[in-house]
């Protein structure tokens, strides 16, 4: 489990950097979601793997950590979710402006020698 | 008690700033009535410091970091708190006259207030860390009072130097006053006070000491970083006289006096001190002489006499502390009347400039009269207040403090400079009220108002009192305020104008005529000539100060920026990802990181070939982005998917919720945007031609993200075979319920436990939706993107060429049955968010995922019906989701005050509703239901304004046609 997980982190991360490191704002964009994928799950894995145990208690109950997994990565997680979405939005909007603008979808702005 | 100095002035000015700007006396009155109740305050507590006593007022701020706003009053504090609020009192008065009705008055005397309650506070500053504070304050309202005539390029420049002058000496001070604390381990200044030895002989005595005089003698103006008080003369005259007489510049001297028992007495204090103060005396008096200005030779004139100031702080003897202390009080007296009657001078006579003035002792010979007895106390005449202090400091300089060249010279020095005083004194009063009139006056003068020359006959009357019976009236004042510097180790002096024939007497006296002797024989010289003293004329301080500060904020920032920078972001993103790469690798290479055994065991296949999957997609994203972008995002789509399903698989149903619901918005999010990205068409022959060039680039590159990207995946294989250690998620997981009030953790630590977190986040995006809506407002798409889409084009034509279609019919009927399934949807939709929300708080969902899955149902209306057909049915206002969401959030966190609790704080019951059952209700659900409503205005607002562009875009654009028509 947990090296399948981990290679899937690798390689989501390997991905992403790649795109992040090219020249058109749409590949940036799609490197920046592999890239949050890759963090999420990165940071919901420092909880460590649980099968059948999700952090939902008995009603009264209390909770310990042989029972439930950390609920705390998942929290955090969930708000990273959302707050990436948020990102992904204003990116592409700021993508679309500066193509608007620019007359050019290149990340500085104006075309570089070819890549 | 002792917050009332603070208070008043702070509270006072921000009342005095609403006036109406035509009430130039209300306005004075009421700064002038804030002041004289500072006044009295002052006054009125007199009695608890005599004898050493010691006033403390102790508020809370920060106690863990030893922060605390302490107020501390003590005799030499008093004195200070006496002198800054008298003087202000007076300088209001003769502000109200001074001001000329176009001024803005109300900004005046709100920053006036303001400077006179940061200087209280410095005076009052019972902590280091608070002193530094209203320290700043000071150069801040300052430099707002140096440029209060901003329409005038001196006035700004003026502000500007004292501003960066000050506020250089203030970052300074601040890192000394932190280090004198971590030496004493205390930041409170009666602690201090009480450390000094262990102040002297900690190793980073000399360190503190530097740090700290760089703030006093920039604040003072002394040598070398004198330059700036000159040009500050550009203020309005009141504020010079406030600001160089009581208040700003004597900060410097008022730090030197209160560290003086803790830090002075050593060599490098004596050497550093001294020089400083030698330097200023000698130079300022030397430069007063060569002003035209009336203001510049007071400005010099000041800035000589806090040298004074600082060469008696320097000798490190009890006695010249007492000089030092009384010369403050002196100088302030006559420098504000002074500073007063060169402004009623220029007032009436519409210039400055000594050449071009003369004999108007004939039309103000009142203001002559005060001037001149203000300008012998300046120069020291005998039964004048000026003179005492001076006699002080001539006896002090012949003694022998510490045997070396610079005390040896000292009593050369002081004659010579007491003798330039005399010279600039007499010059002032000579050729301004003396000689003849000049025929070229912009204006006939005339005496000022009645009360106008009211504050400088009060001032002149003090420094005469003081100058004839010093014992009586300054003598136990001056006492109190010695005793609570100086303590045990208080020397006795006598406050007479008679000593007998002795040295010092003698001194005062070649001074006086060597002074007077030299006006006439400079005089002639000195009407024609130049501003500023022969050969240092052409050494412009300003000048020096500039290209300095040219140098350092232009050219080594453009240097740098040439050497360094890049305006490409790809570099910059490369050499981030190799410091990342670096950061992470570095700490494991150091602490010997060793690599965890591979376990290959128990590998579940179906979860293998979900990422196999996964994986798949991802490089695929990653392949496809360029040329084929809707093939990138469905890839990417299917990362999502691997990663939701991951989520539920490993325990985290509330992660996958949002997960997908997330996804789903994303992907409908980039297909609006596609619409604005043509097709980039891969130019075969372009790729085979690539140049070697570009595939090492992408060599290089894809190395790195090989490197990253196994970086990643081995910390995170590393950690995840680890045993967990002990976290905080056990205290989650006890007191979900008990506390919380719901069974699902994850939610609650959402809603409840990190509360606060959360509305921070929704801010965020509400932030974020917001610029979006605002960026697309003004969104001009690129010309190529204009035309309507390939599709919507063969479709349009197959619709034009027949007659029996409307427009638009063959998209209709390609999405009849789809619509159709999207339109019912919706209340499932709907549905689906309220199921989501009102189990939150016991089971997967809440308000993130309900307001998600609303918005979704809204975005699918617009997919099946269009923009148009939405809108004139469903009105949607997503700002006002998104405000009443943030407002229930905030107003449930602070409803808990109501009841006594920190903010955010939640209450749980279970109620039971008919039909329904019983639910949760936890007072956190008002929370989520803010959450809910703001995320469901966030998302509708960012995918409807994305929307909306293809229906405003075409319009633009025909517009554009016809335009370019009709210009044919």
């Amino acid at each position: 489990m947990e090296l399948i997980l981990s290679a899937a982190i690798g390689v989501l991360t390997a991905s992403g950097v790649y795109l992040l490191l090219r020249p058109r704002t749409y590949q940036v964009i799609i490197g920046l979601s592999l890239l949050s994928y890759a963090v999420n799950l990165f940071i919901f894995g420092m909880g460590r793997l649980r099968v059948n145990a999700p952090p939902i208690l008995e009603p009264g109950g209390v909770g310990d950590l042989s029972r439930y997994t950390d609920p705390v990565p998942q929290a955090l997680v969930l708000t990273a979710i959302v707050i990436g979405f948020a990102m992904t939005a204003l990116f592409l909007v700021v993508l679309l402006a500066s193509r608007g603008f620019t007359g050019t979808d290149h990340v500085d702005g104006r075309e570089q020698r070819s890549d | 008690m002792l917050s009332v100095f603070i208070l008043a002035p702070f509270a006072g000015s921000l009342i005095a700033i609403f006036f109406p700007p035509d009430q130039r006396g209300a306005t004075a009155w009421f700064a002038g009535a804030i002041a004289l109740l500072c006044f009295l305050v002052a006054a009125c507590l007199y009695p608890f410091v005599t004898s050493g006593g010691v006033l403390r007022y102790e508020l809370a701020w920060i106690p863990e970091l030893g922060l605390n706003f302490t107020l501390r009053m003590d005799g030499f504090a008093w004195l200070f708190t006496v002198l800054v609020t008298a003087i202000g009192v007076l300088v209001v008065l003769y502000a109200r006259y001074y001001m000329a009705a176009e001024d803005p008055v109300p900004r005046f005397f709100s920053l006036f207030l303001a400077f006179m309650g940061s200087m209280l506070g410095v005076v009052l500053s019972g902590n280091l860390i608070l002193l530094a504070v209203f320290w700043e304050l000071t150069s801040i309202v300052s430099f707002l009072l140096i440029g209060y005539w901003h329409h005038n390029a001196h006035a700004r420049d003026g502000a500007r130097m004292a501003l960066t002058m000050t506020g250089m000496g203030g970052l300074c001070m601040l890192v000394g006053l932190l280090i004198m604390g971590r030496i004493v381990g205390s930041y409170d200044l009666d602690v201090v006070l009480a450390s000094g030895d262990m102040i002297r002989e900690h190793p980073l005595y000399l360190a503190t000491l530097v740090l700290i005089l760089l703030g006093a003698l920039t604040k003072s103006a002394q040598f070398p970083f004198h330059f700036w008080l000159p040009h500050a003369m550009a203020a309005p005259t009141p504020v010079s006289a406030y600001l160089h007489s009581a208040t700003m510049v004597k900060a410097g001297v008022f730090l030197l006096v209160r560290f003086w028992p803790v830090m002075a007495g050593t060599e490098a204090w004596f050497w550093i001190v001294g020089l400083a103060g030698l330097t200023t005396l000698l130079l300022g008096a030397y430069f007063a002489i060569f002003q035209q200005d009336l203001k510049g030779l007071l400005a010099y004139s000041t800035i000589s006499h806090l040298g004074l100031i600082t060469v008696l702080l320097s000798l490190g003897s009890p006695l010249a502390a007492v000089a030092a202390v009384f010369h403050i009080v002196n100088h302030a007296t006559f420098k504000a009347s002074l500073f007063m009657a060169a402004g009623i001078i220029d007032h009436e006579t519409g210039t400055r400039d000594m050449r071009k003035l003369g004999g108007l002792i004939r039309y103000m010979p009142g203001t002559a009269m005060l001037a001149m007895v203000a300008s012998a106390a300046m120069a020291g005449v005998p039964l004048l207040n000026g003179f005492i202090s001076k006699e002080m400091f001539f006896a002090e300089a012949i003694e022998t403090h510490q045997a070396n060249l610079l005390d040896t010279i000292t009593p050369y020095v002081a004659t010579l400079a007491g003798m330039f005083a005399v010279t600039y004194s007499l010059r002032f009063i000579h050729s301004v009220f003396f000689g003849k009139t000049p025929s070229d006056m912009p204006k006939t003068p005339h005496e000022p108002p009645r009360w106008m020359r009211a504050p400088i006959e009060f001032l002149v009357l003090a420094c005469l009192v003081v100058g004839i019976i010093p014992a009586i009236t300054i003598g136990p004042f001056l006492h109190t305020a010695v005793v609570s510097v100086l303590g045990a180790s208080t020397p006795q002096y006598s406050l007479s104008v008679w000593h007998g024939w002795n040295l010092p007497l003698i001194m005062s006296f070649v001074a006086l005529l060597g002074g007077i002797g030299l006006y006439f024989l400079m005089r002639n010289y000195l009407a024609t000539s130049t501003e500023g003293p022969p050969v240092f004329r052409l050494l412009h301080g300003q000048r020096i100060f500039e290209r300095v500060l040219v140098t350092l904020s232009w050219k080594w920032a453009r240097w740098l920026e040439q050497r360094l920078g890049t305006r490409r972001l790809q570099p910059q993103m490369r050499f981030l990802v190799f410091v990342a790469i670096l950061a992470g690798a570095l700490p494991l290479l150091l602490n010997h990181y060793q690599l965890p055994a591979l376990v290959v065991r128990g590998i579940d296949p179906a979860f293998a070939l979900l990422w196999a999957i996964g994986i798949a997609c991802a490089v695929g994203a990653a392949y496809q982005a360029k040329f084929h972008r809707l093939a990138a995002l469905v890839l990417l789509g299917g990362a999502g998917l691997v990663t939701c399903i991951t989520f539920v698989w490993l325990s985290a149903p509330d992660l996958a919720v949002t997960q997908l619901l997330v996804e789903i918005v994303t992907t409908v999010l980039i297909l609006l945007g596609l619409r604005w990205l043509p097709k980039r068409i891969e130019d075969t022959q372009e790729s085979e031609l690539l140049s070697l060039r570009v595939r090492l680039r992408r060599l290089r590159d894809f190395v790195l993200a090989i490197v990253a990207g196994g970086g990643v995946a081995l910390i995170a294989y590393t950690v995840m075979t680890r045993p967990m250690p002990e976290t905080i998620a056990s205290y989650f997981l006890e007191r979900a319920y008990k506390e919380g009030g719901g069974t699902n953790v994850v939610n609650v630590i959402l809603v409840d436990f990190r509360g606060f977190d959360t509305l921070g986040e929704i801010a965020v995006l509400a932030i974020v939706a917001l610029t979006v809506f605002a960026l697309l407002l003004r969104f001009r798409p690129q010309a190529d993107s204009l035309e309507a889409p390939e599709q919507q084009q063969v479709q349009n034509a197959f619709d034009d060429d027949h007659p029996d279609r409307a427009k638009g019919d063959s998209v209709a009927e390609y999405l009849f049955v789809p619509s159709v399934i999207m339109r019912w949807m919706f209340p499932v939709s709907g549905m689906l968010a309220a199921y989501f929300f009102l189990r939150g708080h016991d089971l997967p969902g809440g308000g993130f995922a309900a307001g998600i899955a609303m918005s979704i149902g809204f975005i699918l209306q617009y997919m099946s019906g269009g923009t148009r057909w939405v809108e004139e049915r469903l009105r949607i206002h997503p700002l006002r989701w998104m405000s009443i969401g943030i407002l229930v959030a905030a107003a449930t966190g602070i409803g808990s005050w109501l009841f006594g609790y920190p903010f955010l704080t939640s209450h749980a019951q279970y109620v039971t509703l008919p039909i329904i059952g019983k639910i949760p209700l936890a007072s956190a659900i008002f929370f989520d239901l803010g959450v809910f409503s703001l995320v469901v205005g966030a998302t509708v607002l960012i995918l409807i304004a994305l929307a909306h562009q293809s229906i405003r875009a075409p319009r633009a654009h025909a517009r554009a046609l016809r335009a370019a028509k009709e210009a044919k």
